[in-house]
């Protein structure tokens, strides 16, 4: 059902946890299943320095939860703010069909907190 | 990896004598039961010695079982071919709000599309139904009232005897939906006032694809498929002889061995259900406290998602399910849990066990083993918790 990647992130979640003294904090849900993921991101020198995921969900989205933070951290700005679900889904080696949603939540909770970060930085 | 399947009340493997049963009368009995050479008488006899085992089960007459595909067809052919029968004297229909979708999906259709009245009766925080509020809810066109034996998620027993008392004085079809208690549970339509019944193999070790309805005699009844005129033209189509010789030996089996085993399920169960309370903080027990099937342990772990629970206990080697099985997505809340009164959030964090005859206690202590472990793990990672 599941690649190995993605068993290994659902199994071994790199980043759980909130960042302590955040610069942003993102939310987002997947109104179909109530699941979200909450993720807090530091950023320094132009990079994302330290991203940390919360999921309430199944264990497609704390995979794709693990997954974007991993990809996100050493990032520039911009381009973790880039990142898409389909980089997320790239780099799980793919999820069933009906779980693709978790890979839109996960990127979508990134770019939220990117952004919180952005905006606080005026 | 050694697997501990702990997904009974999801379906139960062959009993392997049911299995060579099965395998015999496709080895050694081709006949058509319709037909009126030696082949076909033989299949016949087959049949005719499995209805029997299947009504001995459940104290009635052979010609009172109809065999079906399964649970679900028996379920559909009480609803559907008792409002059938009797359109001429009403349209109203009780049910509960914790049936299996089997009669819930089909008495709602019938309210859509043939103008059937429906009421959905609730159920206490145990999943029970209140016997007054079926007699209460029976009026002057109520044809029929579904409530089923014991729920398929948490494992509540329900008071069916005193329901179809009730019924009965009203002069309205009973009907059960037996498909998790017969095999575990006695059940003796001789003291049960119940008109129909469903039942279903699969859930009492043997095979997929074939159950049977109980319809006592003299109860009205149409039926809802046409063809050859099979089962006393109750319900058409070749029979599933090897299903339901199988059945027939699975039933017979169960009945037997269920002194011992349902008091051995249930010794295990109430291990499994203490262990986890105590290595586990905010965990709650579905169900009935003490009407309850003896292999169902059925729990919500909050601030975790039901479906990480059971991937990652089939990770460990363990097979559970997440209430009813799903086969899509992340989990909607069940309607069973949400009946008894739990959050949306609460009840996306299920966890039902089914303990069977291959349980063990090294079984129970493996999975009080893991369980823990992985309830901490995902609570670590859930804003929730």
């Amino acid at each position: 059902m599941y690649s190995d990647v993605v068993v290994e992130h659902f199994t071994n979640p790199r980043n759980i946890g909130v960042v302590e003294n955040a610069d942003g904090r993102g939310q987002d849900s997947n109104p179909v299943c109530g699941d979200f993921t909450r993720i807090t991101v530091r950023l320094a020198d132009g990079k994302v320095a330290e991203a940390k995921f919360k999921t309430f969900g199944c264990s497609a989205a704390i995979a794709s939860a693990s997954m974007v933070t991993t990809l996100a951290v050493g990032k520039s700005i911009d381009h973790a703010s880039r990142i898409s679900a389909q980089d997320v889904l790239a780099a799980l080696g793919g999820l069933p069909l009906v779980k693709e949603g978790c890979a839109l939540m996960a990127a979508g909770a990134l770019r939220s907190a990117i952004a919180d970060a952005k905006v606080r930085a005026g | 990896m050694r697997r501990i399947y702990l997904d009974h009340a999801a379906t139960t493997p062959v009993d392997p004598r049911v299995a060579e049963a099965m395998a015999a009368v496709y080895r050694d009995a081709p006949g058509n039961p319709s037909s009126i050479h030696d082949e076909g008488r033989q299949a016949r006899a087959l049949m005719d010695t499995a209805r029997e085992r299947v009504a001995a089960a459940i104290g009635a007459e052979p010609s009172e079982i109809v065999f079906t595909s399964g649970g679900t067809e028996a379920d559909n052919l009480a609803v559907r071919g008792t409002v059938a029968a009797l359109r001429h004297k009403g349209d109203h229909v009780v049910t509960t709000a914790i049936e299996h979708h089997a009669v819930l999906d089909t008495v709602s259709e019938l309210e859509r599309e043939q103008n059937v009245r429906l009421t959905v009766l609730p159920v206490d925080r145990y999943g029970r139904v209140d016997p007054e509020d079926v007699r209460e809810a029976i009026t002057a066109r109520t044809v029929l009232v579904s409530v089923m034996h014991a729920n398929n998620e948490i494992g509540t027993i329900e008071p069916i005897a005193e329901i179809g008392r009730i019924c009965r004085e009203r002069n309205v079809v009973f009907h059960s939906d037996a498909v998790q208690t017969v095999g575990a549970l006695e059940v003796d339509v001789r003291r049960l006032p119940v008109d129909l019944l469903s039942l279903n193999a699969h859930k009492f070790y043997g095979p997929k694809g074939v159950g049977a309805l109980y319809v006592r005699k003299g109860t009205p009844f149409a039926r809802i498929q046409t063809g050859g005129g099979q089962e006393r033209d109750r319900r058409a189509g070749t029979e599933n002889v090897a299903g339901i010789v199988a059945m027939g030996a699975a039933l017979e089996i169960a009945t037997r061995e269920r002194a011992i085993e349902s008091p051995r399920l249930a010794r295990l169960r109430d291990l499994l259900l203490s262990g986890v309370r105590d290595a586990i903080d905010d965990v709650v027990v579905n169900g009935h406290p003490t009407e309850r099937l003896p292999n169902n342990a059925s729990l919500c772990v909050r601030g975790v998602q039901g479906e990480s629970l059971i991937v990652a206990l089939d990770l460990a080697g363990i097979a559970a399910s997440s209430g009813a099985a799903c086969t899509t997505g992340s989990l909607e809340p069940s309607h069973v849990l949400l009946a008894i009164g739990l959050s949306r959030e609460l009840a996306q964090g299920s966890l039902r066990l089914t303990l069977g005859r291959a349980t063990t206690d090294e079984d129970v202590d493996v999975v009080l083993g893991e369980l823990p472990r992985i309830v901490s793990r995902l609570r670590a990672a859930s804003p929730v918790a």
